[in-house]
């Protein structure tokens, strides 16, 4: 009955949207295998966006919780994937996220910043909360570090789990601090040991074969055999015995 | 309970699972949620980004909605409806911000010839009359691209431009009156 043809013009303009469309809006879910066990993964089109592991929870309760504190804190629909992003499982398997996405677009620049700077951290390595601070040029905001690190969208592959306490404790951690302890040995921190030096006040190593003081996770700290070693309960005393903080793990007082 | 077997499939979705009820949404109403924008907005970019913020908007409205309200929905005219904010949201920002690009886009489609993704794009945009739609004042735009690009019925117009069903068939018949004299 259309016979007019302005009008079966206009019905004529109808479209429909590119297929990429729905990935601008929803997120996609994926449960892989990761360091601790199955974790639950949300990633949008600009990259991984959350990270969850419930521990030996059934498949059910897992999804159901993952998507109830995704909606809560993103408000984006999440519907199943149907494979991992590119360099997911890679990066949970080897602890080192360098090629993956992340879309962290909901976070403060502060937040961003922190997550940012514990990336740094190399696998098998920790450093305290204040050095977070001081990377980013925050050295007060001790307290927020580790609150914006609590709310890690991505914890394992950004690895807040790599900040400790300087009294050597692993400290709290977003799947509890068990998980931590576990995760940091797991990656080959020596905790105890740590601890042990700790209690000595000692938190930096100094060698005087190379006259430099680090961290004692740092990778050129534990390669200093004992009969070299001096330890320092702050850089400032380093310094004033002729040392000078590595320029690796940066443990100087003032950010470079 | 029963009273739910009588809903259609993307109310009855959305009631189960929010998520799942979202992707029926999606799917029983991009065509219609993008072809409005694509006709309203003239621009193939700008009405992929007003359908993605509508289904946003319509995904976290009915996440605090309970049941019973969801069970009330009207999804389609409810839709439209925030598709139409989201559009006049967009116009007004536009206006009082011009994106700095537009002083230069007409030159770069003026002066280079038609290529296959030209051409492609011009088809998937409609050509002249979509082109003549876009220079029709607002209301009657929204009123004929309702009413005659995605079919909605005269009350349903109303409801989406919250407009008395007079208004909405004065504004369709003056804009309709104006396309044939440009057309002719």
């Amino acid at each position: 009955m259309n016979q007019d043809p302005l009008l079966s013009g206009l019905a004529g303009l109808t479209a429909d949207p590119p297929e990429g469309l729905l990935d601008r809006i929803a997120a996609r879910w994926v449960r892989v295998e990761g360091p601790l066990g199955e974790v639950s993964v949300a990633a949008t089109d600009q990259g991984v966006a959350f990270l969850r592991w419930y521990g030996p929870h059934d498949d059910t309760a897992a999804r159901e919780s993952f998507a109830a504190e995704f909606r809560a804190r993103f408000g984006r629909p999440l519907l199943q994937g149907d494979r991992p992003p590119a360099g997911l499982v890679p990066a949970l398997r080897t602890g080192k996220a360098a090629g993956l996405r992340f879309d962290l677009r909901e976070l403060s620049d502060f937040q961003r910043d922190v997550l940012t700077a514990a990336q740094r951290i190399p696998r098998g390595e920790v450093r305290p909360y204040a050095w977070i601070a001081r990377q980013i040029g925050r050295p007060a905001a001790v307290r927020a570090v580790g609150t914006a690190l609590a709310r890690n969208p991505v914890p394992l592959l950004i690895p807040c789990h790599r900040i400790v306490r300087s009294d050597g404790a692993p400290g709290e951690y977003v799947f509890g601090a068990e998980a931590k302890e576990r995760l940091l040995r797991h990656e080959g921190v020596d905790l105890d040991g740590l601890r042990d030096l700790a209690q000595e006040n000692v938190f930096y190593l100094a060698s005087d074969t190379t006259g430099i003081v680090c961290f004692p996770t740092c990778h050129n700290a534990r390669r200093i055999t004992p009969r070299h070693r001096h330890g320092f309960r702050s850089v400032a005393q380093a310094e004033s015995a002729g040392y000078r903080a590595c320029r690796t793990c940066r443990p100087g007082e003032v950010a470079a | 309970m029963n009273r739910l077997d009588c809903l259609d499939p993307v109310r009855k979705a959305l009631i189960d699972d929010l998520d799942q009820g979202f992707a029926e949404l999606y799917g029983t109403y991009r065509g219609l949620v993008f072809s409005t924008a694509l006709r309203l907005s003239g621009r193939w970019a700008d009405a992929e980004d007003l359908t993605a913020e509508a289904f946003l908007r319509a995904y976290r409205a009915v996440a605090g909605y309970d049941r019973e309200r969801i069970a009330a929905l009207q999804p389609r005219p409810w839709l439209m409806t925030i598709l139409m904010n989201v559009w006049r949201n967009c116009v007004r920002t536009r206006v009082r911000h011009p994106p700095p690009d537009l002083m230069e886009e007409p030159v770069d489609s003026v002066d280079t010839g038609e290529g296959v993704e030209a051409a492609a794009e011009r088809r998937e945009t409609g050509g002249e009359l979509a082109e003549l739609l876009r220079l029709l004042p607002e209301d009657q735009r929204a009123a004929v691209v309702l009413r005659h690009v995605v079919d909605l019925p005269v009350s349903e117009v109303a409801t989406v431009l919250g407009l008395p069903q007079g208004t909405v068939k004065s504004h369709v018949s003056r804009g309709l009156k104006r396309l044939r004299e440009m057309t002719r």
